[in-house]
């Protein structure tokens, strides 16, 4: 644990990430510019689900707001379990999606780390992660009373049928309709192919920059990506993504040569599936690192390249709507399994970790299935921790602890 | 006299009844989900739509599958399955509505055994003509999956004959709805409860047989409505617990309208009978008071409840909030505050895997007609 007292650890130091620093500063730029009056930047604001299709925004020049990613900065400041109280004291039930709960709060009193998020023109919810998504965009529709778009894509349970493919097709005409509506100008298809390229190059360097962790000793954990996945969530489409991401990616081949691993000794490789803990990822990644296990993977931050074979990058906008639905929420359970379990295989997996995420219903039940699945054809260690990614309330620790060192043994 | 001796027999062990069914006509019996089961295809196929409502004992093997912070539905229904209480099942049908009836289906799908399995991927917007087209498509799929199963063609004639069953069996469900708000005395909620959950896994043309039989009974009755009694309007998660209507009788409620998928939501909306035929089952959804799983426009929901409450002239509405249902949670807060600028009184029962105990749902009951 660090301790502010203690003199500098030269070792601790050369095996910190040093693209961080610009990451941070990438981040404060973009929310300093949408916070900045609409009057000064001439911008509209279009607040978008994690998964949805930002590209159409950025040809749009609107600036896109993640309310997901701020969700994930307030689990982060530890300040989500009040924000959850808030929405419950304002009739919201306790089970629903921590992350809803503290944006609905949020929204009301201007919390969280950076005194909330700036007001949006619009707001474009797409339902490729969640059902939850779509009920809370209506609760903030109705709160801020600016229109609503939804981009349905339906779930491939078994398959992506010509009935799904046709309808969400049509409505990525819907959609770009809806902005031309919102803004009031046409939409620049010409500008949409750079964009697009852009958005996938972004997509397939933070592939690379996760693949790097395939190298022993990896040189980064889950962790370091749960912190760099921010931009490819939130300016996915951008020049700086592509560029940061470059710079990091460096960075990362760098440290393979040097032979500089995040964890000391690493003994034990594993995999992460779901959210992060987010007021947790210190305290989590010390524990696992003292018994020299790397999280060297996750299902989360590589959400986010899982559907680049569907996308092409020559006809962007005619792939948009493969490529969005069908991501690997958006699949059923037994196909979230073979997910895992290539990535077991690809990163030389020694145990599984999952987080059982009582707000996220749907990357979360079929977990227990997935887990059996596993240990059947892989014949390695699982464990579970119960938790929520963001309401502190739910965390165990001690009953956690526990858990986590009977996994190690078995590892052993 | 009026007799519901059918319908308590029927809902006392469904599964007996459908497997007599199964053996009497030698037919299929096909389990669904929720309300946007298109039925109508299914009884078209010469197969018995089973609504598939909630377990029917405690939890043990549904555990190793799902974990505590599912709802009682889904955990109850996949308990069932896993214990082969279901077996009769010669397949299940999962509307698309929520994330836990999503993950349902492929636990389903991955281990209940069943041979045939239908996602009907139901658009979560009903508010557009594309969805409008889609969901016709979608219906036009899981017709040819039903088709395969049974290897009979599902002629359009069959359709149309079964979409009329269906329209009439509203008329008459919607009828019972009338006559309770008009002389409550007449029928009883419980009982009303014990013909909707029976409707849904009965012969649907026996079912329309015993309700034009019943309601030709119940007489034309015009006594006048009990004064005394407060009239509710129950709102919320699908309510399988048919005590409830006895404690409200008890603390001197009378329920007059509900917004239930097993109850209004059910019977709304006829089905028109002068377009094509999956073109007009895929328009009645559309059409339809939506499920909070839906989509329709902001304040559909809420608007519909303020006006049941006028329509019905009630005195004040409860909501019932099954533990660990997302959608119902997301749209209580909103609705009762709609409900608040009318002036119109409400209280929340949030529900477990039973109602809360009998003493503390009897006093919050009588002190929320006191109130009123
Ligand atoms: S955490 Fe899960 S339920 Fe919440 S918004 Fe994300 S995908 Fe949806
Ligand atoms: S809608 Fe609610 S009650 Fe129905 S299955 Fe989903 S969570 Fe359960």
């Amino acid at each position: 644990m660090s301790d502010p007292n203690k003199a500098i650890d030269p070792e601790v130091e050369r095996r910190k990430i040093k693209s961080v620093k610009r990451m941070k500063e990438i981040m404060t730029e973009y929310y300093i510019e949408a916070k900045t009056p609409k009057e000064q930047t001439g911008k509209k604001i279009a607040w978008i689900t994690s998964g949805g299709p930002v590209e159409p925004l950025i040809v749009m020049d609107v600036i896109p707001v993640y309310p997901e990613n701020y969700g994930a900065m307030i689990g982060a400041s530890k300040m989500g379990t009040d924000l959850c109280e808030k929405a419950e004291s304002m009739g919201y039930a306790s089970d629903l999606c921590s992350y809803a709960r503290a944006d609905i709060a949020s929204a009301t009193v201007n919390g969280g780390p950076i005194g909330g998020l700036p007001e949006p023109d619009m707001l474009i919810c797409c339902n490729n992660i969640c059902g939850t998504v779509l009920k809370w965009y209506e609760v903030q529709a109705r709160y801020f009373n600016v229109p609503l778009f939804i981009l349905d894509t339906p779930v491939c349970h078994t398959e992506y049928s010509a009935e799904i493919k046709q309808y969400v097709e049509k409505q990525v005409t819907e959609y770009i309709e809806f902005l031309e509506g919102v803004c009031g100008k046409k939409f620049d298809y010409d500008k949409m192919v750079e964009v697009g390229e852009l958005s996938v190059r972004g997509q397939e360097l933070w592939q690379e920059v996760l693949d790097t962790t395939m190298n022993r000793p990896s040189p980064m954990t889950c962790f370091d990506a749960f912190f760099h996945l921010a931009l490819i969530v939130t300016l996915r489409g951008t020049q700086p993504v592509v560029d940061y991401y470059e710079m990091l990616l460096a960075e990362m081949k760098q440290r393979i040569k040097d032979g500089i691993s995040m964890v000391t000794d690493e003994k034990y490789r594993l995999l992460w599936d779901n959210l992060p803990i987010w007021y947790r990822t210190r305290w989590l990644s010390d524990k696992f690192a003292a018994h020299g296990a790397c999280l060297v993977a996750d299902t989360y931050t590589s959400g986010w390249c899982s559907s680049l074979k569907y996308m092409d990058k020559t006809d962007f906008l005619g792939s948009l709507a493969e490529g969005y639905t069908r991501i690997f929420l958006n699949t059923g359970t037994d196909q979230m399994a073979d997910n895992i379990l290539e990535m077991a295989k690809k990163y030389n997996a020694d145990g599984l970790v999952i987080h059982s995420n009582r707000s996220c219903k749907p990357y979360s039940l079929g977990q227990y299935d997935i887990q059996k699945i596993v240990q059947e054809k892989m014949h390695i260690p699982t464990l579970v921790i119960e938790a929520d990614m963001i309401d502190e309330r739910i965390f165990a620790e001690s009953q956690i602890e526990t858990r986590i060192d009977a996994f190690i043994e078995m590892l052993e | 006299m009026a007799s519901f001796d059918l319908f308590y027999e029927i809902i006392n062990n469904p599964g007996r009844y459908a497997i007599n069914w199964k053996k009497e006509t030698g037919n299929k019996v096909i389990g669904y989900f929720c309300s946007y089961a298109p039925e109508e295809i299914i009884t078209a196929a010469g197969a018995l739509p089973y609504r598939i409502l909630a377990g029917s004992g405690s939890i043990s093997k549904a555990d190793a599958h799902l974990q505590a912070y599912s709802c009682s539905l889904v955990r109850g229904a996949l308990e069932d399955a896993l214990n082969g209480r279901l077996d009769f099942l010669d397949g299940t049908v999962f509307p698309h509505t929520c994330d836990s009836i999503q993950r349902l289906s492929d636990i389903w799908r991955m281990n209940a055994g069943f041979k045939f399995h239908a996602d009907v991927m139901v658009p979560v917007k009903l508010n557009t003509a594309s969805a409008g087209d889609y969901m016709t498509s979608i219906l036009d799929k899981f017709k040819k999956e039903l088709e395969k199963l049974t290897g009979i063609e599902i002629a359009r004639e069959k359709l149309k004959e079964a979409i009329s069953i269906y329209n009439s069996i509203k008329k008459n469900l919607s009828r019972l709805y009338a006559i309770r708000r008009d002389a409550p005395d007449v029928i009883k909620s419980s009982d009303i409860h014990a013909i909707f959950k029976a409707a849904m896994v009965m012969d649907r043309r026996r079912l329309l047989e015993e309700l034009e039989r019943l309601i030709a009974d119940l007489g034309e009755n015009d006594r006048a409505p009990d004064t005394a009694d407060k009239r509710i309007v129950l709102s919320g998660g699908l309510c399988s617990m048919p005590d409830i209507y006895k404690t409200i009788e008890k603390s001197g409620g009378v329920v007059v309208w509900d917004d239930f998928c097993t109850g209004s939501r059910y019977f709304e909306g006829e089905i028109n009978t002068k377009v094509e035929p999956l073109r007009s089952i895929a328009d009645r959804y559309m059409e339809r008071v939506v499920c909070p799983a839906k989509h329709k426009s902001l304040f559909s929901r809420g608007e519909y409840l303020v006006n049941a409450v006028k329509e019905n002239r009630a005195d004040g509405v409860i909501f019932f909030l099954l533990k660990f249902c997302d959608p119902h949670a997301f749209d209580y807060p909103y609705m009762k505050e709609m409900l608040e600028k009318e002036n119109i009184p409400s209280v929340l029962f949030e529900i477990e895997d039973q109602l809360p105990s009998e003493g503390q749902i009897n006093t919050r009951c009588e002190a929320f007609m006191e109130m009123l």
